[in-house]
């Protein structure tokens, strides 16, 4: 993402009437757009809207005009699959075709420029979005199958987010029905796995291909890929299997990845990347958690209360928060979790805001979102707000409809 | 493009080329004939005078080619024909081209008269145009019996017959695959090669004809018109195409230029012994489309046919019945009327219902077969332990000693796995296939094997010892009664797999519900049957397993070395075994009794094998959890939901016609699509079907710290991925009292109610038993509530 600063702006100094201009150039951008805009905000964008015009003898003619449009967001969809961002509001500047309290969807594209303003200001969060967003220094995005017997998860693990390009599943039948079927059928899944990753990410620029599976899936896959980039004299294709990492998992499911992000081989080439260092993180916490000392507290109030008595704060003190908190919340509650890390790092501890689109983001979320190291153990945090929980509790699972519960 | 129809269409190409090239060589005039039709052309305009400029040149030449420059009769027919033309008069049909017409009729019908150059006899002299009725009816065509050649032309030598008769017996098969495609084509040849010669509206209005029985009646006129056979039929559509005729189409034009390049002619003899498929299936095409029987009726009848005639159901019927024309002919009654197509619906949907019957129930009341009926005791058994431990070994030994596998497989086996060389494995690869499994010696997945003693008949279940093959083992586990834990007596091994896999399959096979377990301390040879050894790891591994929660009554612990047989079925010879008194791996097996089964229950069972077989494009294997079925039932398949029917089952490998649950049943399936069928499905009753859930509550006895987590689910060979989503409180061992609410954390070995929430929906129901991994590690098991 580029910042374009109409008034010489920088980051350090955000003009809040100027606003704030951005240029998305990449998917990812998307991405960091959807963090960066909240709820209330007032979001400049060009528009394509209908425009249905009557004359004064009665026809209706309506056409297709090019505008660029100020709406107040009320709320955000983001598609992480297509990279798309759509941007819901209401007009709050009128022009000639559009009046004020109408409403539209920008749907905010790659190489056209959006324009921000913040009613209540930028805050550190935003500001640290913000500064994430424009920073040119981006490793390239790592390729990750995570597979087991039969199913296989193609993943791309970006700074910022964790896609599943695709799934492959496969029957493979099973030893009754003769070795030979087995072997066929396992031909069938690494043929079809091979074409669907070749398909669904680019291989042009070299990129890291981290292959993992439980047993002798993953390497038996570099092997077919090496006879078939031989068979097919297909150099690309043998350079991708020649630089492939295999690594263990215990499964084929996506949520391995945080097993394969640990591992000493991912860890070796990629140390230095957000993820593994958010992924060390979460398993500190889980370490912590496992120990009982009372110095690790998950879940909104004993974080809240852990911070309130500054027990997050220098010598080891880690807030963990998803960034989800800050994107689909109101603004009083945004408000609160922003005062919650600007404490933290008052404190002299560490804020860490986890990509819930991340894996460690979403073993966060398990936990309620929110997490704390502690620096010094306190006990019995969580023992007289159970019933208040208890009602939230119900809401939130209430609120997740399809579900069902036996 | 099949190369079938590439031949075809070059084919018509040919027959026009050839038909072409026969019009040339009859129109080819030697220079005396060219003379004779010169003078004759002079004469014959002299005689029209005036009205010469109504008739062609080309016109006065066919004329007299045909009179054989007979001025007087040339200029008759002129007359008649063209300048003063009656109104029923077909002007552009000169007497060749009438001729040519016949012949290619006849070609393409099958060679009912002979061809063109013999006919011309007939027509001699004929004033075409007002044809007396009784004169027409001349050429009926004799009722011509179905089937390939048998019509035959006179043009064909026996030999060619012959050759050509050979040639469609080859293509005949083929001429069928693709006789829908040949029939639309065909019905378009059929439609230009009696219509295109009269005129292009007339097709029009053929291809009208499908729509109302009026049209049905003006459709089919043409091609009678074209025989010359039915003076009634002709008269009034004719009619109608000489007047449109006369308004749109320039004769001349019509003579010289072929419009349509569609093949519009029957092939010469020689193109037919050539190319002989694509000649028989037109000629086929055509006569079912003008089935002779409508040729004996009278127009007026017509309209009686606007429906199927009992013979076209017949064919119908038999097409359907033959599977292979049955679209062709479906097409070919929709065309004919819609209401004949609604008929041909019903037909096909009759028919479909013979063509793949559900498979007959016998209707038995399974339970009291059951009770009756004194089979043998059913008991499968599941080999743990850890990796390297020598499971399958034992097993492979055990089966070559119980006479299951002979020894000549062995030897083979033996003699493959030295190539490799891996002599020692040679006994696990009767339970190894898999390609894998042998290059790598591991076992990977659970190998199912049965063999029988004077009392019961067992199923053996090999699961895989390694740490990433868990999810295997506990589908194996799932469907056993009881277990034999292998253990490495060797030094070293005994104490790393008691860290392992020893630990954590005890662990899991005790919550899977397996309360027997037969421990086979394996390898005692290495140390010599070593009495100290046995009694260190019998001591050892008997406090683990009460710990564990077996019942020291059921625990027995056997002395044995799988790779030489001690103890499996007979006594160690060896005289340092000797102080080992008690039974042999085998009769302690028979010494078990195994679990109650849920009879009565709906039925369940857990699809642990897919495979297609030879008798069966779909076949699934398992254990019936509960219930019973029957050949011929209808089942459920979850959770895709899917209904499909039992075609046939078989019990431990013999055909049977139910199963109860407890045994390890193949059933094969019909109805369904084998996407609907994956392993870890479950198979249930319609009537009392198995929900599908994506979130569940657990009463779960932890193994590891549990949180709010993402864990992996197991039941059976279901594998799903899931997440502790709350720890509504952690209760008390013995009375499952709530002892703590909101734990934030799960201590092993405590007991909590946790709610799980899965990725998709899948089926459990309360009862199960399912565990809990994390991270390849078991964290905890428990019942659904």
């Amino acid at each position: 993402m580029r910042l374009l600063s109409p008034k010489k702006q920088t980051l350090d100094a955000i003009d809040p009437e100027t606003g704030v201009a951005l240029l998305p150039v990449e998917p990812e951008d998307m991405w960091h757009a959807n963090n960066l805009i909240a709820i209330e905000d007032i979001v400049k964008a060009h528009a394509v809207r209908r425009v249905v015009q009557e004359t004064s003898t009665g026809s209706v003619s309506s056409e297709r005009i090019h505008i660029d449009l100020f709406i107040k967001v009320t709320s955000t969809f983001f598609d992480p699959a297509a990279s798309a961002l759509h941007v819901s509001g209401r007009v709050c500047r009128e022009n000639s075709f559009v009046s004020v309290g109408q409403y539209h969807t920008l749907d905010l594209e790659l190489n056209r420029q959006f324009t921000i303003w913040k009613e209540h200001g930028w805050d550190s969060i935003a500001l640290q979005t913000l500064s994430e967003a424009v920073t040119d220094d981006k490793p390239e995005a790592l390729v990750a199958i995570v597979m087991q017997e039969g199913l296989a998860n193609i993943c791309l693990i970006t700074d910022f987010q964790t896609l599943i390009k695709q799934r492959v599943e496969s029957s493979i039948p099973k030893k009754r029905s003769s070795a030979k079927d087995t072997a066929g059928g396992m031909a069938n899944f690494y043929e079809k796995t091979l074409s669907t990753m070749l398909r669904a990410v680019d291989f042009n620029n070299p990129r890291p291909l981290l292959l993992a599976s439980p047993g002798f899936v993953a390497q038996d896959f570099r092997t077919y890929m090496q006879t078939e980039g031989a068979k097919r004299a297909d150099k690309k294709l043998q350079r991708i299997a020649r630089d492939a990492v295999v690594v263990h998992s215990s499964t084929g499911y996506v949520h391995s990845l945080n097993e394969i992000l640990k591992s000493p081989e991912v860890q070796a080439t990629m140390r230095d990347k957000r993820y593994t260092s958010e992924t060390s993180l979460m398993d500190q916490f889980y370490e912590r958690l496992r120990k009982d000392d009372g110095r690790a507290w998950y879940g909104v109030k004993p974080v809240e209360k852990a911070v309130a008595e500054g027990a997050v704060g220098r010598g080891g003190g880690v807030l963990l928060i998803n960034n989800a908190f800050f994107r689909s919340l109101d603004i009083p509650t945004r408000k609160k979790f922003v005062a919650l890390v600007d404490k933290v790092k008052e404190d002299g501890g560490e804020a860490k805001v986890l990509s819930s689109d991340h894996e460690s983001g979403q073993r966060l979320d398990a936990l309620g979102g929110i997490a704390a190291i502690l620096t010094y153990p306190i006990f019995e945090l969580d023992e007289d707000e159970e019933d208040d929980e208890d009602g939230g509790e119900e809401g939130r699972l209430g609120s997740e409809g399809e579900t069902t519960v036996i | 493009m099949s190369r079938h129809q590439a031949v075809r269409n070059m084919d018509y190409q040919d027959e026009l080329d050839d038909y072409e090239g026969y019009s040339e060589e009859e129109d080819e005039l030697s220079p005396e004939d060219r003379a004779l039709m010169e003078q004759g052309k002079a004469a014959v305009r002299a005689a029209l005078a005036t009205s010469a400029s109504r008739v062609t040149t080309a016109q006065i030449e066919e004329a007299l080619w045909h009179y054989y420059y007979d001025v007087d009769k040339t200029v008759a027919y002129l007359i008649s024909k063209f300048i003063d033309p009656p109104k029923t008069q077909k002007p552009s049909l000169t007497p060749c081209q009438g001729l040519e017409f016949v012949r290619q009729t006849s070609l393409a019908t099958g060679n009912t008269f002979g061809s063109g150059g013999c006919l011309s006899g007939y027509f001699r002299g004929m004033p075409w145009g007002n044809i007396p009725e009784h004169r027409k009816a001349l050429l009926i065509p004799p009722p011509q019996p179905r089937g390939g050649l048998l019509g035959g032309s006179a043009k064909m030598s026996k030999l060619q017959q012959l050759a050509a008769a050979r040639k469609k017996k080859a293509e005949e098969k083929e001429a069928q695959d693709k006789i829908e495609q040949t029939r639309s084509q065909m019905k378009d040849l059929s439609v230009s090669s009696s219509a295109t010669k009269e005129n292009s509206p007339l097709a029009g209005a053929f291809g009208k004809r499908l729509k109302t029985s009026e049209s049905t009646a003006k459709g089919r006129n043409p091609l009678e018109d074209g025989e010359r056979t039915r003076p009634e039929a002709m008269e009034q559509p004719l009619a109608k195409i000489t007047n449109e005729q006369e308004m749109a189409i320039d004769p001349v034009q019509e003579i010289s230029v072929p419009e349509t390049p569609s093949p519009r002619v029957g092939p010469s003899p020689f193109a037919q012994t050539l190319f002989g498929s694509s000649s028989d299936s037109p000629k086929r095409k055509i006569r079912e489309f003008f089935p002779l029987p409508y040729m004996e009726i009278a127009p007026s009848a017509l309209d009686a046919f606007s429906n199927p005639s009992p013979d076209d159901v017949v064919l119908t019927a038999q097409s359907k019945a033959g599977k292979k024309q049955s679209d062709a002919t479906g097409k070919k009654n929709k065309k004919k009327t819609d209401s004949s197509a609604d008929g041909v619906t019903n037909g096909v949907g009759a028919l479909k219902i013979e063509d793949a019957p559900l498979p007959k129930s016998k209707n038995l009341d399974v339970l009291s077969e059951f009770h009756s009926s004194n089979s043998k005791k059913t008991a499968s058994f599941v080999v743990v332990g850890h990796v390297d431990a020598g499971k399958s070994t034992m097993m492979g030994r055990l089966l070559l000693d119980l006479g299951v596998v002979d020894q000549r497989t062995v030897d083979k086996l033996r003699q493959e796995a030295d190539k490799i060389g891996k002599k020692s494995f040679a006994l696990a690869w009767v339970l190894d296939q898999r390609t894998e499994e042998r290059s790598r010696g591991v076992t990977i997945d659970i190998a199912t094997n049965r063999f029988e003693t004077d009392k019961t008949s067992f199923t053996i279940l090999d699961a895989p010892g390694h740490q990433d093959f868990i999810p295997n083992m506990i589908a194996g586990a799932s469907q056993a009664d009881f277990a034999i834990l292998v253990i490495d007596a060797s030094t070293g091994a005994f104490e790393s797999g008691l860290k392992g896999q020893t630990r954590e399959h005890s662990l899991l096979i005790r919550s899977m519900g397996v309360s027997r377990i037969i421990v086979a301390v394996n390898k005692l040879d290495t140390v010599g049957w070593s009495k100290e050894r046995f009694d260190e790891i019998r001591n050892q591994v008997s406090g683990f397993l009460s710990a564990t929660g077996f019942q020291s009554k059921n625990i027995s612990f056997v002395p044995v070395s799988g790779l030489h047989g001690d103890n499996l079925v007979r006594k160690s010879p060896d005289p340092a075994a000797s102080w080992y008194t008690g039974d042999t791996l085998v009769e302690e097996l028979e010494n078990s009794e195994p679990s109650a089964r849920a009879l009565a229950k709906p039925l369940r069972m857990t699809i642990a094998e897919v495979f297609r077989s030879t008798q069966n494009p779909l076949s699934i294997a398992g254990r019936l959890d509960a219930g019973s079925l029957q050949m011929g039932d209808a089942i459920l398949v979850q959770p895709s939901g899917e209904k499909a029917y039992i075609k046939s089952l078989q019990v431990d490998d013999a055909p049977a016609d139910w199963a109860v649950a407890g045994q390890n049943v193949v059933l094969h399936l019909s109805n369904i699509d084998p996407i609907h069928v994956r392993l870890g499905d479950i198979v249930c009753d319609p009537a009392k079907p198995i929900q599908c859930v994506d979130m569940f509550t657990l009463k779960a006895l932890a193994f590891d710290f549990l949180m709010p987590m993402q864990v992996d689910v197991h039941r059976g060979r279901l594998h799903a991925a899931g997440r502790i989503e709350a720890i509504p409180g952690l209760l008390d061992k013995v009375t499952g009292a709530v002892t703590k609410k909101k734990p934030k954390i799960v201590k092993p070995a405590s007991v909590a109610r946790i709610v799980v929430k899965l990725e998709a929906k899948v089926p459990l129901e309360a009862g199960q038993r399912v565990v809990l991994r994390s991270s390849g590690e078991t964290v905890a098991a428990g019942l659904l509530e």
